[in-house]
């Protein structure tokens, strides 16, 4: 009954050095949800480039609805019928949602005419959003739901979706699904990129899993469990962080009335946080993008100064001392971006040892940096934290982010801290090595750290923490232990999903 | 179709290779602008690059290129720092001029003294006070009200170029000199003289600080921790905030550096070379200095082999001046398409050409 719509018959593309994609075939059906599944580096995003029109493959052929695709451009795959929804939104903060909507058309109707069609398709598809609304004040969640509209206004045969709950709550999840589940039924079809084995159980008719570049099989998801997926996707065993219970210390960092301007345009300010978190207790803190994340690690840093009092190290009030006498009292933080705010993209690994190692790991004396010291901190860490690249001497850019990303955290945590503070610990990295971060960040808080983890994957802080807070609106919700919490309590503790009716009153 | 495809790593052949391709670009493009003013192309770069260094009186032009070079050297080694850190310090030809009124201020508030050994030295710390000063106004404006400092260093050569003529006309004139503009001759002033320290060679202390310059920045740049945060800063400002590098302090100091040294250059020009202040006094090498510290590539030993080329246009042009009758302004302009050609064939390090399809990856 079901009609293939797009199929792909050994596409390969190789870069120089690496081969993103070798003899790829697979087909999505009309009106199928298909997974596409993979870690980091499996070439999934390649290969949804090809069929969007942003790479050219070196060999094999697409045929959409039987007929020859070879999309020169996202334009001409867009005329095809293609639309997708990056992971990165590109949205202008300062236009409206409709404003938005307008510069990816070809020929924009009047600006009235669209509001009105966004209302259309919003109500439709049961996804609230009000056109007039300016962007820079919308919730992930919302934002997520003006490219979806964007694609939707041109009537796409397949969607692609890159990771689209990355940034939602469970309850944003939710309507996300059933809008996709509306599309399915209309007859669309829907490639899906996850990492979340368990909501491609939920939402997927097939799964394709690729590593190394290479289709290594299919499967049904609903049939098999998350963690055969898990081992198909890595082709080997998957190691899950232990921890043993330890009996947490006295209180090493206290957050007291902690409340700070954000330092960007459209950033949220943080709004009277109180919170302590004791000797070798991992503090888990939850939340949707944008509701004071950044914020809240560039003020525990030091980039962000406040005043004394409501950031405590010890008994020591440290609100208003720069990164480095942080550094020097024990507190480590590392940054959710991992080019340009943890690591300097153009400088070798050496140089971002030094960075922010130059510290604790005493690499400077008299002014003098000792670089043969800064050498020798990068290679401890490579060899730790299995971080894959040729040597110290290579650039940062040139790791993939989970290499990137194991080098970074691996730098704080070699740094023996007595409070470490990390946002996105394993952002776009692969299981295994999300596993393996996870697992040095359990034993460094066994050794008696205290630890912050302000992460967005509700799993991840699931799984690693003793307590959890949510961050909303840049207030901190009181902690709960993790054991016995469900996840619609969390969901509730996130602040639910945003904006369920079109919001027109600011929170 | 030709693209430009961004390389993973910076070139390090290319940044090495387009200064070099820059200069022999330079002199092509410049010899077809000589030939278009009707002057032999081949025997204008000649006399410009061949003739002050090995021509019939290369004796008397080979000094002149230390006495041009020191202060291309000097001023190009401060500013160097902070286009790394990406503060951009345009205003070196007022701090030089600062540096010149503050130093020959200071010796000329004591003449005439005979105390050569205070003297002299308290007008090297006056002049970098000078100049340093001057650079504090942009500076300041930026860190307190967000102003920017390319516009603000810029319009205060200007200032400074008046308050040198206000000086030459007034407070400073000569009360010798029969009523003409212009100070002092600081080089019949012993205790003030900045005098050549070897006979005919040109040397003079301004060489000897722009040496030291180099080495210290050397020194700096690949070991000091200053070094490693002016580079952290430029190359990405907000790992700089993270590893505890303040963007305010970055900025004073970048500008007072660069400032400093360039009014120590005005100092040691005015007392020896220049010898008097004057409206003519300033040529320009505080502009030239930018282009001696990109065709040096920020790097100390670059900028010190940058320093010297460009003090052989300088020479060079004088000579094709007097000889060619080449304009004073095709000079300048051939100066100018030096930084111009360098900032093109500058893509090379960054980019590869591609021939075929382009491709978004």
């Amino acid at each position: 009954m079901t009609e293939t719509l797009l199929a792909l018959a050994g596409l390969t593309k190789a870069y120089p050095g690496v081969i993103a994609n070798k003899d790829v075939s697979f087909e999505i059906e009309q009106g199928e949800v298909h997974a596409l599944l993979g870690e980091n580096g499996a070439g999934k995003s390649t290969l949804v480039k090809a069929i969007y029109g942003l790479v050219k493959p070196d060999s094999g052929a697409m045929h959409l609805d039987g007929k020859p695709f070879e999309p020169g451009d996202p334009k001409a795959a867009r005329a095809a019928g293609i639309g997708m929804v990056f992971q990165h939104f590109s949205l202008f903060d300062a236009l409206t949602v409709a404003e938005n909507v307008t510069l990816g058309m070809e020929t924009p109707p009047p600006l009235r005419d669209l509001s009105a069609r966004i209302r259309e398709v919003s109500d439709q598809y049961g996804l609230p959003l009000d056109p007039t609304r300016i962007v820079g004040d919308l919730s992930a969640g919302e934002r997520q739901r003006v490219e979806i509209i964007r694609c939707l206004l041109q009537d796409p045969k397949l969607l692609i979706m890159d990771e689209p709950t990355s940034v939602l709550t469970p309850q944003e999840v939710e309507i996300l699904f059933e809008t996709l589940r509306k599309l399915k039924a209309e007859g669309t079809a829907i490639l899906y990129i996850s990492h979340k084995l368990e909501e491609i159980r939920a939402l997927c008719d097939t799964a394709t899993i690729l590593r190394l570049g290479e289709v290594v099989g299919t499967c049904t998801p609903r049939q098999v469990s998350a963690r055969e997926m898990a081992e198909m996707m890595v082709g080997g065993t998957l190691h899950v962080p232990e921890r043993e219970a330890g009996r947490p210390g006295e209180v090493l960092l206290t957050l007291d009335g902690l409340s700070a301007p954000s330092p960007q345009e459209f950033g949220m300010p943080l709004r009277d946080i109180s919170v302590e978190v004791r000797a070798g207790q991992v503090l888990g803190i939850g939340g949707v993008a944008g509701n004071g994340q950044d914020e809240l690690l560039l003020a525990l840093s030091g980039e962000m100064s406040v005043a004394p009092d409501m950031v405590r190290l010890r008994d020591r009030a440290i609100g208003r001392l720069p990164p480095n006498a942080r550094r020097a009292l024990g507190l480590c933080a590392a940054p959710e971006e991992r080019l340009g705010h943890a690591a300097a993209p153009d400088m070798t690994l050496t140089e971002n040892a030094a960075l922010s190692g130059k510290t604790r790991k005493n690499l400077v004396r008299n002014g003098l940096v000792d670089w043969g010291g800064a050498r020798d901190f990068a290679s401890t860490i490579i060899d730790r934290f299995d971080v894959r690249t040729p040597g110290p001497e290579n650039v940062a850019r040139s790791l993939s982010g989970g290499n990137l990303q194991k080098f970074v955290i691996g730098r704080e945590i070699l740094q023996d801290p007595d409070v470490l503070v990390v946002n996105q610990p394993t952002w776009g990295v692969d299981a295994s090595a999300a596993a393996a971060i996870r697992q040095a960040i359990l034993d460094l808080a066994a050794r008696g750290t205290a630890v912050l983890v302000i992460s967005q994957d509700l799993d991840e802080v699931m799984e690693i923490a003793d307590d959890f807070a949510a961050l909303n609106e840049g207030r901190l919700s009181a902690p709960r232990p993790v054991a016995g919490l469900t996840i619609e309590e969390v969901g509730l503790m996130l602040g639910g999903a945003h904006d369920m009716e079109v919001a027109h009153v600011e929170a | 179709m030709i693209a430009l495809e961004r390389r993973p790593q910076p070139s390090r052949v290319w940044s090495y290779l387009s200064p070099i391709l820059a200069v022999i670009v330079t002199m092509v493009a410049g010899g077809i602008v000589f030939a278009a003013l009707g002057k032999p192309p081949v025997e204008a770069i000649r006399t410009i690059f061949w003739d002050p260094l090995f021509g019939d009186f290369a004796d008397y032009f080979r000094p002149q290129l230390l006495v041009k070079a020191a202060p291309l050297i000097l001023i190009a080694i401060g500013l160097s720092f902070g286009f790394r850190a990406g503060i951009w310090n345009i205003g070196a030809e007022g701090q030089y001029i600062m540096g010149a009124l503050f130093g020959a201020g200071f010796a000329l508030a004591f003449y005439p003294s005979e105390a050569r050994w205070l003297i002299f030295p308290l007008m090297v710390v006056a002049g970098t006070l000078g100049g340093l000063l001057w650079a504090m106004i942009p500076g300041l404006l930026r860190v307190r009200f967000k102003t920017n400092e390319i516009l603000v260093s810029l319009m205060l050569v200007y200032v400074a170029d008046f308050l040198l003529d206000a000086m030459a006309l007034g407070l400073l004139r000569n009360p010798e000199g029969m009523g003409f503009p212009g100070s002092r001759n600081l080089q019949q002033y012993p205790a003030a003289h900045n005098a050549e320290l070897i006979a005919n060679t040109g040397m003079h202390w301004g060489v000897i600080a722009a040496i030291f310059a180099v080495v210290t920045a050397y020194i700096l740049l690949s070991r000091h921790i200053f070094g490693f945060n002016v580079r952290l800063a430029g190359q990405s400002p907000r790992a700089a905030a993270f590893a505890g590098v303040s963007a305010n302090r970055m900025v004073l100091i970048c500008l007072g550096l660069s400032g400093g040294l360039a009014g120590m250059a005005g100092m040691f020009e005015v007392a020896g070379p220049s010898g008097q202040v004057m409206s003519s006094f300033n040529v320009g090498y505080g502009f030239t200095a930018i282009i001696v510290a990109f065709l040096g590539r920020l790097h100390p030993i670059g900028i010190l082999l940058a320093g010297l080329l460009m003090a052989l246009t300088y020479v060079g042009g004088e000579l094709a001046q007097m000889n060619l009758q080449l304009p004073r302004s095709a000079i300048q302009l051939f100066q100018g398409m030096l930084l111009f050609f360098l900032l093109a064939v500058d893509v090379m390090t960054n980019f590869r050409i591609r021939f075929g399809r382009r491709e978004v990856a």
